[in-house]
Order: structure tokens, then sequence, then C-alpha cells
């Protein structure tokens, strides 16, 4: 019954606007004016809208900056992160002054050059040098922009150091694996048809590769140690995932198939960052960034920037995946060095 | 039934008046299998009106989500039922599947077919000066292969494991393998489906277009003498011939990955306790094919918005586009910039970095030619004379958005800020600026503008100065705040943003966004009530409303098939010869003969 009193109610609703334009349309065309056709009463008012507007903009576009002051992210946690900063801010300025000049400019001269009572418009239909101008200067901006944007690029991209702590950020619906290297600092071989959950080999990781009876696998949790160059290599299991470091300013997907890279120093302690930020349960967060599933909402994993003595206690208490295997090489190899 | 343009010789004699030799047509051909250009157009519009306000409301949906996280919605069960919203709730897979909709429909039925669909029918005839297009035939199943696909569209929504979800990018393996997510079952090969009978629809279109405007423009309509809008419309059209098909090919290449066994986009896939056969291929392959369209397809999206923006501000600000030349130039510089530019959108793929920075570099050369376009907008206001009818508000609009939305493009277009704001809000924020907000505003301008001569009537302005407004702040209220998430690091694409305590402090801009969304896609009533209300009841236009001196102007109030009653007319000037020194009125349609001495500024003197 509501529903038939609510749809009845829409369509008296939609019949009563009709009516209404028709009055208006009437009335109007008593008065003489036009119900399509701008007069000068609509470009003198408008006009002014448009200069209002203008500034209403700017105010709100203003007042949006001052809010979000101290809700953004804390500064940048690794070096390629601090350099990406300052790119942006370099970026910012540039843009913000282009905006503000042409924005207003743009409603400043509809508001100016309104048409009323017997004014005329000035046929000015080219200025090949003001476009030259115009080609140049904006080029030149540009060229700027991309030289600096390329050299941290370049940096963000290049070489890794080969002293990097390599450590494999394993993506699945929806969770994410941490393996370690180990003290060889090579990932053991894997396969994804040696993938077995049951016994809690998440990555497949191969047994009979000596050179990964040493990795770590961790889950929920992660931690790295600060000052340190790590080398994250990226894989996933079954679709696209997106390893996303909004702290560390950076990201690279997670392919099928494919072994993606990401390096980076991290430059801020946990415990640092919660001083920096006022806020005791700060945690830095790896973010799945590249749609996943139902779950891709909800995969995160905390990141820990640990000095390096913290980074040893952690590793110390972590127990290798093959640790049977890890163990038995380990007896032999002291066998060996006592004989 | 034989198309006009095939039995008769168009170039050569028209010079004497054109008879109508076959019998009147039966109501079904005049209005439904209709080949006249005119009628395709509102079909176009009215299909595309309709598209838009279904994905408008699945936005409103995922908006009240993401605004108010787990709160029950009354609407949302309304639209969605048990099945995606229990009690509702929305379902995060659902919520997958309207965001990926919403997309679609958004960017390819509103934005391409019914911006293209609608203006380029509407125009190209009756700019150039042809009875109508060079296959009336082709140009009706561009129609019905447009219609077919939209209806094949909204029936994914029904299916029971739901739309297409893998986002409107619908990368692999995601969308390849229904156990990864249910709406990559039945719902994407639907997608698929509608998708390639999209882009049939749209290579139809296309083809017509650039034929008609090089093959059938009448006497004296030099390409230089062609408006705005009409080369626009035709390096839009080129653009889409030369990218739809790759990604046809990507969707081919998929359908065989997702029914065929092949493996050209997948490799190594453990999946629902089980390791898949398929090696050797690369998802990387997919985001190629799809961006090598993917980046044309956002140009073929803004520029008839262009075309439609220099036409209407010309118009309205009575004076000639400032740099006719030059807007030309800027057009064909972007549109060849467009084929190589796809790769900044994988920047983050995992591609190699050198690549990359090539397109980095390529990247920022297209924003030049889109500032030139900019600024000769904003010269063009300046000194001149400005009427405020509805559609000069829309398009200076589109002016303003695209500047906003554009100069964001600076830092995505950057791969080492790039990296930091992917797939956040950030992009989300700025490809809405430039395609939701500029090149909806310009259609909306367009709409306006042509009302007349699609109608023979006027649109109410009053009812479009609120609509503009209301829109247009409404839409900054959405967007602009949208950044600062974006920035924040706060992912799209998430069910829920306040999971974490980090994106707590910027909640609410979520409500703000989401309340001025609300209001934004609410006051499009006003415009639905306006426009259907005006077509029947709008007050009567004369032949020349707007004083404009293009030549659809020149053809009765409403024409009938075959555009002039006499001969087509002979054009002896360029469009804009709007407040020309020495002349009495403030315009000079092309059709009217350049007087002794005159110079032509068509010419570039």
């Amino acid at each position: 019954m509501i529903n038939l009193l609510a749809y009845l109610a829409l369509v008296l609703a939609l019949i009563l606007v009709f009516q209404l334009m028709r009055i208006y349309q009437l009335s109007a065309e008593l008065k003489g004016k036009h119900v399509g056709k701008a007069d000068d009463n609509d470009n003198r008012s408008q006009g002014r809208v448009m200069l209002i507007f203008v500034f209403v903009f700017f105010a709100g576009l203003i007042w949006l900056l001052f809010d979000v002051r101290g809700k953004m992210l804390p500064p940048a946690a690794s070096d390629v992160g601090v350099i990406s900063d300052n790119v942006f801010m370099f970026n910012w300025v540039i843009i913000f002054i282009v905006f503000f000049i042409t924005t207003f400019m743009l409603f400043y001269f509809g508001y100016r050059y309104k048409k009323q009572k017997d004014s005329k418009a000035y046929f000015y239909p080219h200025n090949d040098k003001i476009e030259l101008i115009w080609t140049v200067v904006p080029s030149i901006a540009l060229a700027v922009i991309i030289i600096y944007g390329l050299s941290l690029w370049a940096k963000m991209t290049g070489t890794p150091d080969t002293k990097a702590l390599v450590i494999q950020l394993y993506a699945k619906q929806f969770d994410w694996t941490a393996r370690y290297a180990g003290a060889d600092n090579v990932l053991g071989k894997s396969d994804y048809r040696l993938i077995d959950d049951a016994s809690n080999n998440t990555v497949g990781m191969d047994s009979t590769d000596a050179a990964g009876w040493d990795d770590i696998m961790v889950k929920g949790e992660f931690h790295i140690p600060v000052n340190t160059p790590i080398l994250f290599k990226c894989n996933a299991r079954e679709v696209m995932h997106g390893v996303y470091f909004p702290h560390f300013r950076d990201q690279i997907n997670c392919v099928p198939g494919i072994t993606t890279e990401l390096h980076f120093t991290p430059t801020i302690t946990t415990d640092s960052m919660r001083k920096i930020t006022h806020d005791t349960a700060f945690d830095y967060i790896l973010l799945c960034n590249r749609v996943c599933g139902s779950g891709h909402y909800n995969m995160p994993m905390k990141v820990v920037v640990d000095s390096p003595d913290e980074f040893k206690a952690w590793m110390a208490k972590q127990h290798p995946f093959f640790s049977h295997l890890y163990d038995m090489h380990h007896k032999q190899a002291v066998a060996t060095a006592m004989k | 039934m034989e198309t006009h343009a095939a039995s008769h010789d168009m170039t050569h004699h028209e010079n004497h008046i054109h008879h109508h030799e076959h019998p009147k047509l039966s109501f079904i051909e005049k209005y439904v299998f209709s080949m006249d250009h005119k009628v395709i157009s509102k079909q176009f519009l009215f299909t595309a009106m309709f598209m838009a306000v279904a994905a408008a409301i699945m936005s409103t949906l995922f908006r009240l989500q993401l605004a108010w996280p787990g709160h029950a919605f009354p609407v949302m069960h309304y639209f969605l039922g048990d099945k995606w919203a229990k009690g509702g709730i929305l379902d995060p897979n659902m919520y997958l599947g309207l965001v990926t909709i919403h997309g679609t429909i958004m960017v390819f039925f509103l934005l391409t077919g019914g911006l293209s669909g609608t203006f380029a029918n509407l125009l190209i005839p009756l700019q150039v000066g042809a009875r109508d297009m060079a296959s009336p035939m082709l140009n009706m199943l561009s129609y019905w292969f447009f219609l077919i696909a939209s209806i094949i569209m909204m029936i994914s929504l029904y299916v029971e494991t739901g739309p297409a979800s893998a986002g409107w990018t619908i990368y692999p393996p995601l969308s390849a393998l229904p156990q990864a997510i249910p709406g990559s079952g039945v719902g994407m090969t639907l997608w698929l489906t509608s998708i390639s009978l999209f882009v049939v629809s749209s290579l139809l279109g296309g083809l017509n277009y650039i034929v008609t405007i090089l093959n059938l423009r009448t006497k004296g309509m030099k390409m230089t003498r062609m408006p705005l809008t009409i080369w626009a419309l035709l390096i839009t059209a080129v653009l889409g011939v030369l990218s739809f098909p790759v990604l046809f090919g990507a969707a081919i290449l998929l359908i065989f990955d997702r029914s065929f066994g092949t493996s050209f986009y997948l490799s190594d896939i453990y999946i629902g306790g089980q390791a898949l056969s398929q090696t050797g291929g690369s998802p990387v392959l997919f985001e190629h094919l799809f961006w090598f369209l993917g980046h044309p397809e956002v140009y073929i999206v803004i520029m008839p918005a262009f075309g439609i923006i220099s036409e209407i501000m010309s118009v309205n600000a009575r004076k000639p586009i400032f740099g006719y030349r030059a807007m030309i130039g800027s057009m064909l510089a972007i549109a060849f910039l467009a084929f190589i530019v796809w790769g900044h959108h994988m920047f983050v793929s995992g591609m190699n970095p050198f690549l990359g920075s090539v397109f980095v570099f390529t990247t920022l050369l297209i924003a030049i030619p889109s500032a030139i376009k900019a600024f000769n907008y904003i010269t063009t206001l300046w000194k001149g004379n400005i009427i405020f009818n509805p559609q000069m508000l829309f398009v200076i609009g589109a002016v303003s958005t695209f500047i906003s939305g554009g100069l964001t493009g600076i830092i995505l277009a950057d791969s080492a800020l790039d990296v930091a704001v992917h797939g956040t809000y950030f992009v989300v924020a700025h490809f809405h600026i430039v395609m939701g907000l500029s090149a909806v505003l310009a259609m909306f301008g367009g709409v306006y503008h042509w009302f007349p001569k699609m109608f023979g009537r006027f649109m109410n302005k009053k009812l479009g100065y609120w609509h503009f407004w209301l829109t247009f702040i409404c839409a900054y209220g959405v967007f602009l705040p949208m950044h600062f998430i974006g920035l924040a690091g706060v992912p799209r694409r998430y069910f829920n943003n306040d999971l974490y305590p980090a994106f707590e402090k910027l909640q609410h801009l979520n409500v703000i966004i989401s309340v001025f969304a609300i209001i934004g896609v609410l006051s499009q009533v006003i415009f639905f009530v306006n426009f259907f209300y005006s077509i029947f009841k709008g007050p009567k236009a004369e032949q020349n409303p707007w004083n404009a001196n293009t030549l659809e102007w020149t053809t009765p109030i409403v024409p009938e098939h075959g555009n002039w009653p006499g001969p087509l007319p002979e054009v002896y000037r360029w469009p804009y010869d709007y407040s020309k020194p020495g002349k009495d009125v403030d315009f000079i349609p092309q059709t009217v003969p350049m007087e002794e001495g005159e110079m032509d500024e068509g010419e570039h003197v």
C-alpha cells in the first residue's frame, strides 16, 4: 500500500512540476520574456555568479587544504620516498600557480565580458606569436618536470644494491606471506605445483633446493631493518595483486607467472614514526592495490621497521620453513667445522 | 530500401531540386529502423541517457556504502534485493560488480556511444552540407548494435553469479577465472559479448563519419572551412577506427583463455586447490592490448567535447574561436600522441622501467597541445560579447574541469610520482574530472544548444541555469576532496575504507563526497524534466535561434529527410565570422558570399 502511495506521489509530483513549467512559460510569454534565450538580465546575473563562483571555489579548495593538514601521510619513510615528496612539492607549486591563474581568468572573463546593451566583441581570430609563447613556456616547464621526475625514477628502478636484503612478498586471495632468504640472502626455488596449504607451504617451496632451507616465511606482519636496502621480489598465486606501501611512496603489481621487483631503504623506524606522528598505535602497512576479488579491501600486512638490533632479535625468533632440513644441514656444517 | 548517397552521385548535380522518389515511409521505417542520421542521433541520445541513469544509480549505491560502511539502507535492498543487499547492506562482490558496470557504462555507452553517436550523427551531414551520411544503412546498423550491446550489458546485472566484477579494466587472471570472483562467470561472458558488439557499432559509425566528412562536403566547404566540431569528430572517428580493433583483439584472446584452454594471459596459477595447466602467458599482455585502446579511448571521449566547446563558445561569445588552425593542429597532435602514451597506465605493471620512462616523456608531451587548447578557449572569452545561454555555462564549466583534471594528470604522467598514487582515489578524482565532468558538461551544453535543431523548440533556460550550477558545484564537491583521500594512500575499489586507522582521519571527506554525489545525481532530475517537457511543450524555435554561422541553421527549423528541401547550400567562408569589423550584424553565415575586397580569415592571412 505504501509503495502504491509512493508511486502515486511521484507521478503527482511530476505532473505538478510540468504544470509549474507551463505556468512559468505562459507568464514569461505574457511579459515578453524569452523562455529559452538569455537576455541582458540573465547575462548580468549569470556573469556575476561566475565571479562569485570562482571565489567560492578557491575558498573551498583552500578550506580543504587546511582541513586535511595533519590528516595526510606522515613524512616519507624511505630514501626514494623523501625525494618523491620533494618532486611532488615542486610539481604542486607549478600546478597550483597555473590552476589559480587560468581558472581565475576563465571565470573573470566570463564576468567581465558579459553582453550588456550595446557591447561589442573584438574580432581576434589568431595571434601566432602568443601561440608560440604559450607552446614554448609550458614545454620548458614540462621538460624540467620530466628531467626531475625521471632522475628519481632511475633511482627507484635502477639496479638494486648488491647487498640488499632479499624478501619475497607473496600475495594470494586474501593474505600476504613474506619469505626471508636467510643467511645466504638467496630465495630457494619454488613452483606453483608444489603449493600445499595443508602443510603451510603457501608459496610452493621446493625442498630439493638447499638455498631454500634457511628461508623463513611469516604471515600477518613482517619486519625490516632501518637504513638497510631491501629488495622485494613479488609474486601472486592466482590473480594480480598489488604491493603498495603508502608510507614508502612506492608500489608494484604482483603478477602470476612473473616475479616483479621493488627496492628502497627504509629510513624511519616504527618507534620513531610513532613519536613523529604522536600516535603510539601507528604502524606501517602493506596494502593490496590491484583488485583481486571480494577480499581485496581486507588483506593488509603490518610492516615493522626495526633498528638493526631489534631486527636481529626478531629474526632469531623465527624458524625456517624447512627447519628439519635446515637443522640437519646446520648440524652437519658444525660437525664438519669441528673436525 | 536503397540509400540516398549510394543511388545518387552527390558531388555533381546539386544545382537542381532533389526529388524524393520513394513512397511515404511507415512509422517503423521513419522512427524505429530509421536510416536518417537525425533520427539515429536521437536514438543514440535516448539510449545513452537511459544507460547513464542506470550507471548513476549504481554509483549512488556504492557511494552510500563508502560513506557509511555497514549501514543498512532500504534503497540498497530496493535495487539489489536479498541476494546482493541482505538487510540493506551491500555485498562485497556486488560492490565490485557495481563499480565495474558503472565504469563500463559511463566510458563506453555514455561518453563514446552517447557523445560521438549523438553529435556525430546529428552534426556531420548538417554541418558539411550533405543529405545524409555516406551509408545510411551502416549508420542504422551502428545504432542497433549499440542498443543490443546496451541491453546485454544491462542483462548481465541480473545473472545469478553477478555482473563482471574485475573493474572496468577487467584485467585477467581475475576476469578469466570464475573461481576467483563470481562475476567472472556468466557475467563476464556477457560483458565481453556486449563490448564486442559495441566495438562493431563504433566501427560502423566511425567509418561512416570519416567517409562522409571527406567525401560529402558541399561546394565551397574546404577542409579549412569546416567547423571545429567536424574536425573534432573526424579525428575522434580516426582514433576509434585505429584503436577499437585492438580492444576487440584483447577481448577475443580473453574469450579464448576463458573458454578454450589457451594461455595468452595465464601462467603459473594455483586456484581452488588446483594448479592450472596454462603456462607461458602474461597478464601484462592484456594490459598492453587494453590500454592501447584505453588511452586513445579517453581522447575519443574528450575530442567531441572539444569540438562542442569550440562551437558553443564562439557562438555565445560572438567571437571567432581563437586560433582556429592551432585548435586543429593541437587536436591532430593529441591524436597522434594518443597512440604512444598508453604505458602510463602501466607504470606499476612490472614492465621494463626504461619503457616506462619513454611513456613519461610522451605523456608529458601530450600536455602541450592540451594546454594550448585551454589557453585558446580562455582567449576566446577575452573581449567577447558573452551571452549566457545555459550551454555557454556548461562549456565554460567544461573548460574549467578540463584545466583542473588535466593538471593533476601531470602528477600521474610522472612515473616516480605515479607509483605513490596509482590505484588510489587520486586517479579516480583525475579521470572523473576530465571525463565525468569535462566531457559530460560539454555533452549537456551540446544538448541545450542543438535542442532547437533536434526538436524545433527551446529548453527552459531558468531550469538550465539551476541544472548547471547544482551540477557544477556538486561535481567539484565530489571530486575535489577525493584527491586528498588518494594522496593519503587510500586505494580504489576498496569495499570499505575505514578498516585502517590511518584512513579514519579522512572518513569525513568520504561523507562529504557522498552527500554531494547524492545531491548532484538528484539535480539531474531538473535536466530530465526540462528535456522531456520541452520536447513536447517547449516554446517553438525559429530557424537560427542562436544567430550562428554554421550550415545546420540554414535548414528548415526541423529538417526533413534530405535536410535541405532545395539544392544543397554553397559555402563561401569559414564559420567564425562573428563580430567581424565593418559589418552591421555580428554574424555572417557560411552561405553568405564574400564581398568585394573582403578578407577570408579562414585563409589565415
